[in-house]
């Protein structure tokens, strides 16, 4: 229906993006410096300039997008630029670079770079993988109605529970007070909870409902449809919060190494002054 | 000997007591009749603590007791107290019981028992009447009432609310915070209520606030126990309290009996007034609601107006620098009594309305001059106003090619019905061939005339009927043929989800959709498959009836629509006719021809169109929809939406249904005819040119728009505190940041809470960069569009 923001007014930034790079490398087979070729020669100056702004560009994103209500242009043209030019960095901050690395700020930056732009591509394949699979999985409820139904479940297995004796009351009662959906970063990204209370009920309250007495088979059975109803719902909403966490996380390695990157910048500008 | 006064004022309410202010001030000797123990008793009834409204708004008012928006008890305490400082002279417990004599003596007979006499006599008793009482075995009971001054009063008290109009329903639902209600309904649902009213006790009666008896009436009653019938027979209801509000008896006999005469029989009819108020009896005048004027700022001024009038002073009526600014440089040429008389004699529509009519009606327009080329209006404005021609010819531009073609409009004739009834954009521009002068009337006002006045009715029907079918089929339909074709046409109405007709049925005629939507499906290998949606200003139908065959799909209506219907016959005499018709209309035919193959092979198109027409696309003219599979859920859209409409978000992105990756998120759909706008009290709810629907700043915080929208999109708010810029938000932790309202509260210094206003998408209107929840996707998921650009557009892609 829309277009995403790879295709996004048919490939605009990708276009300006590669001719970028293309430039940048036309450039360096076309530039005989003297010696090896590094940032110091005034092409490399250039497409150290270029890669400079580029960045700066890149980071004011984030500001951009929390400013609402300003300038023309959709967030989703600045996004879709952004995610070309970071990718292009690549190209045109090597070719500033001469392939030369070390032990140095420069190299720092250059690998914190390198980091940031990684992380991104990540979040451009979450961006593009993860909301279909959210929508395919929530099956039309919102995360809220998903615990609102299990609540309900819960007082449902309860009121039934209180017929079929204490094992089976102790196991439903520590279900509601001990499942648990999302947790950690681990437990969030997971999706899963091995140890789930819900799930461990649904194995036990199955197996003892078989020896059950006549009068009480009927109960057995509602509960297990209770508890394997409200499992599945849990799995649902633990697959939720796993793509949510999936959305989110590589911005936790992109915003700060973006900042790290910034320091290292300008730690690497500075000290260029002093090769003078 | 009797008492004997100058002018004798019969009621106290706002104009009878301006009346007798203005006498007491002009030191004129009067008395004003009270038939109860206080002032204004119609107000003294309103429910304690309801806020009364001075509207219009800008109506200045006259009078020599002071009136603004406020409490009922504020109100009535300031009127006792200047009614007090004037000296006006007020009987109170005096019921007029008969009026004999004429001017210079009318004898005034006061409850039965004592007769006054008066030389002039104001009559301003309202329309309230007598209250009706319940007329049943042991009604007698002194826990029957029938008014409710303060619903706080009871407590857990089974109570039963007699009569299911406006005010039982008002005071069930005032009663039932801390008690137990009961309301009896004589017919079987809630007729004839305002709609916000009928939402609200069927929201209660739904919860178990309230009990209902439907198709119920009293029978008999003992204390403590009401006895119904019902339609299974009798049912016995317990009560501590009965509250019976069973309307009132018209006070029409009384006034007919005094000699004024009215024009019709119908309950509607006003006595018929001189500009003075004064009726067919001399020295007798009617003023406030029962001579037409229902709000209290008028009959206040009224009441100011009648006594100069009767004193010989003929001033004008407190609107008149209000016309005088509406006629601006018209008065060059005339006075404001002037430009009624022509604008009556020239335009038939208003001809039928009496000058104090027209004055009211004039308030609520505009009067406009345009040179000659001046524009109108432009096709696909988005404004619902009517213009009535007074001098001079507009060129209507026909054609949506060619600006050249135009059909000419005259002296007298209107123009603009068609956007005012369909609620769509204008269809055609219009602009003066010559120097004109055009009276320009809101369609609230203009409704409110076609449904009060026949003739206009009349009027705008059949004109408008001529211009649709022009405007729908062809503008090149000729004069003659026109006329056979109205002949044979009619109206239909059709309420949501009701077939115009179904596949396979004999093809008896085209429908021209003059208001509403519809779909068009086919039954496809079983299956029901929405194939297209028609909105209004498109015709439907033709293909079987041009092609001489059965239906081919069911028509049905999304929303409540109206189509003119034209027979077989006519219309395929009328394509004889006309070439340049029967070849678009081929063109049409062959254009839906391949968009039904095309949605055939893909029938989750066919659902998507049919699951948006159930989240009302019918009558949507903008929605905010969401493409899931490219939504990162970020919420972006909600905090642009807050932080650029003073803290609160007014859509809901996550709530709302989807169907295959389409999400309807709570937000505004910008409706045709919007529900909200229907009660809203100081009319704050208006639509731009451009469209979109939106709350000015008069809003008084009612809640009506609230609980009669039916998409849940309005919510009453508080204004946030602002907030400190974005940069020291970010670099120094400094107040709250982007989309963080709740730690917002901490913000404003004494943590008290303000008035709650409505708040509502008005489209960002005044923003540069177009709806901000759009323009802050940065995935460009979100998108506006309307229905119909969606179904024949994006659907497809």
């Amino acid at each position: 229906m829309q277009e995403s923001v790879l295709v996004y007014r048919n490939f605009l930034y990708l276009k300006v993006s590669a001719a970028a790079a293309g430039a940048s490398l036309f450039a360096y087979v076309w530039h005989t410096p003297l010696g090896q070729p590094n940032g110091g020669t005034w092409l490399g100056y250039t497409l150290g300039v270029v890669s400079l702004g580029i960045v700066i560009w890149l980071a004011w994103y984030g500001i951009r997008k929390r400013r609402y209500g300003v300038g023309r242009a959709r967030l989703e043209d600045w996004l879709s630029a952004h995610v070309y030019l970071g990718l292009a960095l690549v190209v045109i901050a090597t070719l500033h670079a001469g392939f030369q690395v070390g032990w140095n700020v420069h190299t720092l930056a250059y690998v914190l770079m390198l980091l940031v732009i990684a992380s991104g591509a990540f979040g451009i394949y979450t961006y593009v993988r993860i909301p279909g699979l959210i929508t395919a999985n929530r099956a039309g409820l919102t995360l809220e109605q998903i615990m609102a139904l299990i609540a309900e479940l819960h007082e449902d297995c309860r009121k039934v529970a209180v017929t079929l004796g204490d094992e089976i009351n102790e196991l439903v009662q520590r279900s509601a007070e001990e499942s648990h959906i999302g947790g950690n970063v681990w437990q969030q990204l997971s999706g899963r909870d091995p140890l789930c209370p819900t799930a461990e009920a649904l194995v036990r309250v199955r197996a003892i409902a078989r020896d059950l007495p006549q009068a009480q088979s009927e109960n057995g059975r509602k509960l297990v449809l209770l508890l394997a109803r409200q499992s599945e719902l849990l799995g649902q909403a633990r697959r939720d919060v796993r793509f949510k966490a999936l959305i989110d996380v590589w911005l936790f390695v992109h915003v700060p190494m973006t900042l790290a990157l910034l320091a290292a910048l300008a730690a690497h500008v500075v000290s260029v002054f002093f090769y003078w | 000997m009797s008492e004997n006064y100058k002018i004798a004022v019969i009621g106290s309410g706002p104009s009878g007591m301006s009346a007798g202010g203005r006498a007491a001030e002009r030191g004129v000797s009067h008395v004003v009749l009270e038939r109860s123990d206080h002032l204004s008793d119609t107000i003294y009834k309103y429910q304690k603590g309801k806020h009364v409204m001075a509207t219009p708004e800008v109506l200045p008012l006259r009078s020599s007791m002071t009136f603004g928006a406020a409490k009922r008890e504020t109100v009535l305490e300031t009127w006792n107290k200047e009614a007090q400082g004037h000296k006006v002279n007020v009987r109170f417990n005096a019921q007029v019981t008969g009026i004999t004599g004429a001017k210079g003596r009318f004898d005034i007979l006061i409850n039965n028992k004592e007769t006054i006499t008066a030389e002039s006599i104001v009559m301003a008793i309202g329309l309230q009447g007598n209250l009706r009482k319940l007329e049943i075995e042991g009604a007698d009971w002194d826990r029957v009432q029938y008014q409710l001054d303060d619903p706080e009063e009871y407590e857990d008290e089974r109570i039963v609310v007699v009569g299911a109009g406006d005010a039982g329903i008002e005071n069930a639902i005032a009663l039932a915070k801390q008690n137990r209600v009961v309301i009896i309904n004589r017919q079987g649902e809630f007729a004839r209520v305002k709609d916000a009213n009928k939402a609200l006790i069927e929201a209660a009666i739904e919860k178990g606030e309230i009990e209902c008896f439907y198709s119920a009436t009293p029978a008999r009653l003992t204390p403590g126990a009401l006895v119904l019938d019902v339609p299974q027979g009798q049912a016995t209801v317990q009560c501590d309290r009965i509250i019976a509000r069973l309307g009132a008896i018209p006070p029409r006999a009384f006034v007919e009996r005094a000699g004024i005469v009215f024009p019709s029989k119908s309950q509607e009819a006003l006595p018929e007034l001189s500009p003075q108020y004064e009726s067919n009896v001399p020295g007798l005048y009617v003023i406030g609601a029962l001579g037409g004027y229902p709000l209290i700022k008028q009959a206040m001024n009224q009441g100011y107006e009648v006594i100069e009038f009767i004193l010989g002073n003929n001033i004008k009526p407190a609107d008149e620098p209000l016309l005088e600014r509406k006629f601006g440089a018209l008065l060059q040429r005339y006075t404001v009594d002037q430009v009624i008389d022509l604008f009556r004699e020239k335009v038939p529509l208003l001809s039928g309305l009496t000058a104090l009519q027209l004055r009211e009606f004039l308030i609520d327009g505009t009067v406009h001059l345009k040179a000659p080329g001046e524009i109108v209006f432009e096709r696909n404005d988005y404004t619902t106003s009517l213009y009535m021609i007074v001098e001079g010819n507009v060129n209507v531009h026909v054609d949506p090619n060619d600006f050249s073609v135009v059909r000419s409009l005259k002296a007298g004739q209107f123009f603009g019905e068609l956007g005012m009834i369909a609620g769509r954009r204008r269809t055609a521009s219009i602009t003066a061939a010559d120097q004109c002068l055009l009276i320009e009337s809101p369609a609230r006002t203009m409704i409110k005339l076609i449904n009060s006045v026949e003739s206009v009715r009349r009027a705008v029907n059949d004109e408008g009927m001529a211009r649709q079918i022009r405007a729908y089929l062809s503008h090149e339909i000729k004069e003659a043929d026109l006329a056979g074709l109205i002949k044979g046409a009619d109206r239909r109405s059709f309420k949501a989800e009701t077939v115009f007709f179904n596949e396979g049925d004999e093809s008896d005629g085209v429908y021209l959709i003059t208001q509403g939507s519809i779909t068009v499906s086919r039954n496809v290998a079983g299956k029901n498959i929405v194939l297209a949606y028609v909105p209004a200003g498109h015709y439907v139908g033709e293909m079987g009836v041009v092609g001489n065959a059965p239906r081919d799909a069911t028509i049905r209506a999304a929303i409540d629509s109206k189509a003119i219907f034209i027979p077989k016959p006519a219309f395929l005499d009328l394509i004889e006719k006309l070439p340049s018709l029967r070849r678009r209309m081929e063109e049409e035919w062959l254009r839906r021809l391949a968009h039904k193959a095309k949605m055939t092979a893909r029938p989750e198109a066919g659902s998507i169109i049919q699951f948006l027409i159930e989240q009302g696309a019918g009558e949507a003219t903008d929605m905010l929809l969401i493409d899931e599979s490219l939504c990162i859920r970020c919420n972006n859209c909600e905090i642009a939406c807050a932080e650029t409409h003073g803290g609160t978000s007014r859509l809901d992105r996550e709530a709302g249904p989807t169907v295959a990756n389409v999400h309807v998120p709570t937000s505004c759909r910008h409706c045709e005819d919007p529900h909200c706008m229907t009660e809203c009290p100081p009319d704050a709810i208006h639509r731009s040119p451009n469209g979109e629907v939106f709350i000015d700043s008069t809003c008084i915080g009612c809640g009506n728009c609230e609980r009669n929208c039916p998409y849940g999109v309005i919510h009453m708010a508080e204004k946030e505190p602002a907030k400190p810029g974005l940069l020291s938000w970010m670099l120094f932790g400094m107040g709250s940041g982007p989309g963080q309202d709740k730690a917002r509260k901490k913000d404003k210094k004494d943590g008290s809470e303000g008035p709650k206003l409505a708040v509502k998408c008005d489209m960002c209107k005044d923003q540069k960069s177009g709806p901000a929840c759009v323009a802050s996707c940065p995935t460009g998921a979100a998108f506006r569009v309307s229905p119909e650009a969606f179904f024949s557009g994006h659907l497809t892609r």
